[in-house]
């Protein structure tokens, strides 16, 4: 029996549908016009890749949405591809909404086909057809249909054309059997096929899946099947893939692989031959896109535009997030004032206003910030420039060792390092993503701008500025050394291929553009707010007890944690216990520091700089800035890294290196200074 | 049939022509390419290289950036 028709109808409850296409092909849009509010985004299990799901009902029938990962293809080469491929084969959706992008049809179908080939059963979504239309391709959808045998539906899903016709294709087709797809790999590749389908159909009965997409995928040399194939012991099998593969390699005189998919494209080829005509002069005209490109990739003035687009979002963000933090510091401080004027018992009022407002409010205080450089962000992505920044930046990311696509992570690391750490997920090659999470901490945060503000501000007047700026220059001279040294430690063989599809330009639509800002913000305050609230109340507790100390004293387990460490801090030029407290609890939140000093040296911020500059000389206000810039990221960001890395391991050396190599600068900086006589 | 003359796609200016002929990478590379739509086969046309820093060629009506060292490894034949 043929296990690769599938029953219709096997579940009549909920309908399972699934959403795959390539990148940029309006995915998230038709995932978002279908279920609008009824969704929720959890993680695929065991990854750290998101899982979008949601909801809607079509005449009277349940449609459970799954939005998988945006892949160009199937095979095992990203997480990503994993996932998408693994819930097709072991959960079985219903349906599969392929969305692909009109205006660029022979490179989407690549992924249909495999679609088809795995059997699923598929509904093409013939998205962005206006701007097929645009591009005067006439694309003959019916044609298309009965070519591959599955209901084509065009939509324009940015602005909700087609969805209805869309999801009456998924409704109706649920009910039908389908076969899957047969590609004529030509006649040594089809024998080859059919001897070890033959096995596959002896040996393996419970398969989800046809047996010749399996057989194709063996011949294919794709890893993870060969290795399930190894697990299983069947020698039949193994032996006959092999002999299989020899063959094939001396008849053809090539890898079956490199034939299979010159086979595949050539029936795609095929294909879009006969279901699109375009005028014959397209080919050398340039498009609109490739003239904007002309101007904002070229080589000269492709890195002063990057820095004028970066410019104006960090401009707009603290212009007009800059307002708001002081309404949320002012909401925060009556808050705490009410409550503290409220609670009769002196330790619970602590805890209120001290512990969870203090704390809760210094995490707050940032999402102003967070969600405005996440909606310039996503303004730049939607229209197709983060492609080109990262295209500008690859030249220069080769300095790390790195390449163009880890910059924006980088970039997001200015305002904030748990987003920017999430945001690495977008980087397909492990080597590249775990580098740059590591030294994503030394991209200074908007957290450690206070810091530097108070210190420059009591010390450097006249130099401030340039004080600061030098600090995060230092931070990515930081980075730029400590990637080559994870490069060449870690990952010494790796090479990180940089291959990226530059989409046309696109007006970004405004419920777009908000929609990924939104996820993007708060899932940073879901992560960031629940590691924060354990551990404000840990370091309440601590600077609290024993019983009856004065909050945050000398005599208060924070305190003597001071102590502890100040003699640690000496040769950095600031070993007193007080210092130590504020970098004790700057782990918190590096801003944190400023608020801490002022509490350990009983002082308000007004005469906060004043005090600052009796304790500390420039020299080692210096170095403490350079602590603060590099030691320890904060909980949240060790949070962030050790959920994406999903390793105790990797956080472990994140903590550790950026603790030695702070201390280290910051005593390399004081000692130094002193031997110049700056002291 | 002569040896016609294959050069890395990474040596073609702005505007040429050329016919993919080999992917001298490892399978992963292949494999990230043929995903992209770049496999043999293909006539692509180099739509900017600036001869440091990665190129962009059109495969169709898609465009691809690509590395220099992923633009060494892929061999093109002719360029007009």
């Amino acid at each position: 029996m043929n296990s690769a028709v599938r029953a219709a109808g096997a579940s009549p409850e909920q309908l399972v549908v699934a959403i795959a296409g390539n990148p940029n092909a309006g995915k998230t849009t038709i995932f978002n016009d279908l279920t609008g509010a009824r969704q929720h985004v959890g993680n695929w299990p065991g990854v750290t890749v998101e899982k979008k799901e949601g909801s809607l009902t079509y005449e009277g029938r349940q449609f459970h949405v799954v939005d998988l990962p945006g892949t160009y293809s199937l095979g095992a080469y990203s997480e990503d591809e994993l996932i998408a491929r693994n819930f097709i084969l072991q959960e079985q959706p219903d349906v599969v909404i392929n969305v692909v992008d009109a205006s660029n049809l022979e490179r989407n179908l690549y992924l249909t086909v495999q679609l088809l080939e795995m059997g699923a059963r598929v509904v093409l979504d013939l998205n962005m057809i206006d701007e097929a239309r645009r591009r005067q391709l006439r694309i003959d959808a019916g044609r298309l249909a009965t070519l591959l045998g599955v209901p084509v539906v065009p939509t324009v899903a940015t602005r909700g054309e087609g969805t209805p016709e869309l999801l009456a294709a998924v409704g109706h087709i649920s009910e039908e059997t389908t076969s899957p797809l047969k590609i004529d790999y030509g006649a040594e590749i089809e024998t080859e096929i059919a001897k070890i389908c033959a096995i596959i159909e002896n040996d393996f009965h419970s398969l989800t899946y046809p047996s010749r997409w399996l057989a194709v995928k063996l011949l294919e040399g794709d890893t993870r099947l060969v290795e399930k194939m190894k697990q299983t012991g069947n020698t039949e099998l193994l032996g006959q893939l092999q002999a299989s593969r020899q063959h094939l390699a001396s008849v053809l005189g090539e890898e079956p692989e490199d034939v299979i998919a010159e086979r595949r494209y050539g029936f795609i080829a095929g294909l879009v031959k006969e279901v699109i005509s375009r005028p014959r002069t397209l080919e050398e005209k340039l498009t609109l896109s490739d003239k904007i490109d002309r101007v904002v990739t070229n080589r000269y003035l492709g890195l002063p535009i990057f820095l004028a687009a970066m410019g104006a979002v960090f401009q707009f963000t603290f212009t007009l997030g800059n307002p708001l933090v002081g309404y949320i510091e002012t909401f925060f401080e009556w808050l705490g004032g009410l409550a503290a004027a409220g609670i009769s018992n002196e330790l619970l009022a602590s805890l209120v206003v001290d512990g969870l407002i203090g704390g809760v409010g210094s995490v707050l205080v940032f999402v102003p910030l967070i969600f405005l450089l996440f909606l310039a962000i996503s303004l730049l992505e939607d229209s197709g420039y983060m492609a080109r920044a990262a295209f500008i930046m690859d030249r220069l990311m080769h300095a790390l060792g790195l390449h163009g696509k880890s910059f924006m992570p980088l970039l997001i690391g200015f305002g904030c390092n748990v987003p920017a750490i999430m945001a690495t997920r977008t980087l397909e090659n492990r080597a590249d993503r775990l580098i740059t999470i590591l030294i994503n901490p030394l991209m200074s945060c908007a957290a450690r701008l206070p810091v530097y503000v108070l210190f420059a501000g009591a010390l450097f007047t006249a130099y401030q500025g340039w004080v600061i700026f030098s600090l995060y220059l230092l931070g990515i001279v930081l980075a730029v050394i400590m990637g080559r040294v994870f490069k060449g430690v870690f990952f010494p063989t790796e090479s990180s291929p940089f291959v990226m599809e530059l989409p046309p330009y696109r007006l970004p639509t405004l419920k777009g553009t908000f929609i990924h800002m939104w996820e993007r913000g708060s899932s940073f305050i879901r992560k960031a707010g629940t590691i924060i609230f354990g551990v404000v109340i840990l370091i309440w507790v601590l600077a609290n007890l024993p019983a009856g100390v004065e909050y945050a004293s000398q005599q208060s387990f924070i305190g003597r944690l001071g102590s502890l460490f100040a003699p640690l801090l000496e040769p950095a030029g600031f070993g007193t216990w007080e210092a130590a407290s504020a970098l004790v609890f700057g782990i918190l939140a590096k801003e944190v520091v400023v608020g801490t000093l002022g509490v350990v040296y009983g002082v308000g911020e007004e005469t906060l700089p004043e005090v600052i500059g009796q304790h500390f000389t420039p020299l080692a206000a210096y170095a403490f800035m350079v602590m603060t810039l590099v030691y320890i990221p904060c909980v949240a960001a060790i949070g962030a890294i050790r959920r994406e890395t999903n390793s105790w391991k990797w956080t472990a050396l994140a903590v550790g290196y950026s603790l030695v190599l702070g201390w280290l600068l910051a005593v390399i900086i004081y000692q130094g200074g002193r031997l110049l006589g700056l002291g | 049939m002569g040896s016609n003359h294959l050069l890395p796609l990474a040596l073609l200016p702005a505007g040429e022509q050329a016919l993919v002929k080999e992917i001298a990478g490892g399978r992963t590379l292949q494999q990230r390419l043929a995903a992209m739509g770049l496999v043999r086969g293909l006539t692509v046309r180099v739509v900017q290289n600036d001869f440091s820093g990665p190129l962009v060629v059109a495969l169709g009506e898609g465009r691809l950036a690509i590395g220099r060292g992923m633009g060494q490894k892929i061999l093109v034949e002719g360029g007009s």
